[in-house]
């Protein structure tokens, strides 16, 4: 695989067999060449350095993985990346900066809504998701749209409030 | 885990589509929403030498209802069909959207992929059976309906012909009012079902126009619970009526004893979910 910022002379040789994939990451044109094969979550982790995005059960079962895909959750596991061509994919480096963290970032800090961490890229994704289409959820609303991602630590209680926590600051602010 | 190597074409059309579905036979597969397709590629289950991906393919992605029929395109996702506004005279596909897989995978999955995934623990092959649907077919010879029950021919196995593409699911205009809905007993979200149950009804007062039952995970494959429908057909909708086609329909079911519960009590579930589908809040008799 080779990979390059768009406008640049990055993008290499296509090897048999390997795809032009033009896509937006986090706001930024990317270029890159990828076997067909090749999943979205490791173009992310691999080919753009982008390791926020974790691998935990590879089967499409339990959310580690989520990324936003034109602004819905999907599992980047279980999607390849030429698919993402032409589309823009939020990962949680996209979600905010450690000078301006996102509503639901600082929910997470806050209400301690992660124990090791694992699962978080994924529960705030998709929480961001829902509070983009849902403003004011419910706790109900809350735990049916997280009901995809699995954490093995909290027992969910601390995501929750850390989700209904964001909702309630980005309406208030 | 990687998928082992294939080629991959994303058609912008359904003619090239469809010309490199007849050009690989066998060896192509389609790739829609990939939530079922992906993971077995990754497990390399499946191999094919070439992968047509849809999801560029415009006109696929509608579901509506015309003249009372409904129908959902291709690439129809879970997800279109649980925020829908147009399914009041559908409930069980209705009911059903929300309790397939996890948000996630909705966001994604189809359920016409559901349908050719012919899974027998699927979901949306009850659904659509029970409502008496039918799959469309293109294919290099054109288009044909397949009836939902000569559509899946075993475990993993639908009946497209190599080069064909499904390119719509189709339910036909209920008449009279219409009830019933999906039940599904899952251990947590995202689980298939222990016993899922499909019910569609259709009533002229308290009488009885038609009636579909079908059962998603107590047997080899769906099973259309057809004895359980005759017993309603053309009678009113008592409580005797119920019960005799809830006794039939848990007959019908052939579960296992497995981990998610006995021979007996996936049957006693059978029973309990054909009722609830039934149940009518507007006839005292059945409440
Ligand atoms: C964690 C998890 C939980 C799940 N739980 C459930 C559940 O509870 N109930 C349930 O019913 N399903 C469940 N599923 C399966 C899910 O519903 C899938 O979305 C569905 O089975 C396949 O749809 P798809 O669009 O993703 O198809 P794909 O994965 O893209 O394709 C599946 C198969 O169908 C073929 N195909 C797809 N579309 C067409 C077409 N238009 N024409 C011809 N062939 C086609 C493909 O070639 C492939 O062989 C689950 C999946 C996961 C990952
Ligand atoms: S790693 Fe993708 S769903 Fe678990
Ligand atoms: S915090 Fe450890 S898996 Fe969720």
């Amino acid at each position: 695989m080779s990979y390059g910022r768009a406008g640049t002379s990055e993008v290499r040789e296509t090897r048999t067999g390997e795809r032009r994939v033009t896509l937006t990451v986090n706001g930024e044109r990317r270029v890159v060449e990828v076997e067909p094969r090749l999943l979205l979550a490791h173009l992310l982790r691999e080919g753009l350095s982008l390791r926020g995005t974790h691998l935990g059960c590879d089967t499409t079962n339990c959310g580690a993985c989520t990324v936003l895909l034109d602004g819905e959750p999907v599992k980047s596991c279980t999607m390849l990346a030429v698919q993402a061509d032409g589309h823009e994919v939020t990962t949680v480096e996209g979600l905010g900066t450690p000078g301006e963290l996102d509503p639901v970032q600082e929910g997470f800090s806050r209400e301690h809504g992660l124990q090791c961490g694992f699962c978080t890229a994924g529960m705030m994704l998709t929480a961001r998701a829902l509070l983009d289409r849902v403003p004011d959820p419910s706790e109900e609303d809350v735990r049916w749209a997280l009901s995809g991602n699995l954490c093995r630590c909290t027992g969910y209680q601390n995501i929750v409030k850390a989700v209904l926590w964001a909702a309630d600051q980005e309406r208030t602010s | 885990m990687y998928p082992s190597r294939f080629r991959y074409e994303a058609p912008h059309s359904l003619d090239e589509a469809r010309s490199l579905l007849a050009q690989y036979g066998d060896e192509a597969k389609v790739l829609a929403g990939g939530q079922s397709l992906v993971p077995l590629l990754k497990l390399r289950f499946a191999a094919p030498e070439l992968l047509v991906d849809i999801n560029g393919v415009p006109g696929l992605g509608h579901h509506r209802v015309e003249a009372g029929v409904l129908r959902v395109g291709a690439l129809c996702r879970h997800v279109d069909l649980e925020r829908s506004s147009v399914l009041a005279r559908h409930p069980l596909v209705a009911s059903a959207a929300p309790l397939i897989a996890d948000p996630i995978v909705r966001n994604r999955g189809t359920l016409v992929g559901s349908l050719c995934h012919a899974d027998p623990q699927g979901d949306w092959a009850s659904v659509l059976l029970a409502l008496g649907g039918h799959v469309v077919a293109e294919g290099p010879h054109g288009r044909r309906p397949i009836p939902m029950a000569e559509f899946t021919l075993g475990p993993f196995q639908n009946a497209l012909r190599p080069g064909e593409i499904a390119v719509e699911a189709v339910a036909p205009a209920p008449r009279g009012q219409v009830s019933g809905r999906y039940l599904k007993l899952e251990r947590r979200v995202g689980d298939f079902a222990t016993v899922g149950v499909a019910v569609a009804l259709e009533t002229d007062g308290d009488r009885v126009v038609r009636a579909g039952i079908a059962l998603t995970g107590v047997g080899p494959h769906t099973i259309a619970a057809t004895a359980a429908e005759q017993a309603l057909v053309g009678r009113p909708l008592t409580a005797a009526t119920v019960e005799e086609a809830a006794q039939l329909a848990a007959e019908a079911s052939r579960p296992k004893g497995d981990h998610r519960g006995s021979v007996a009590y996936k049957r006693h579930v059978v029973a309990t979910f054909v009722r609830r589908g039934l149940a009518r809040t507007d006839l005292e008799a059945v409440a």
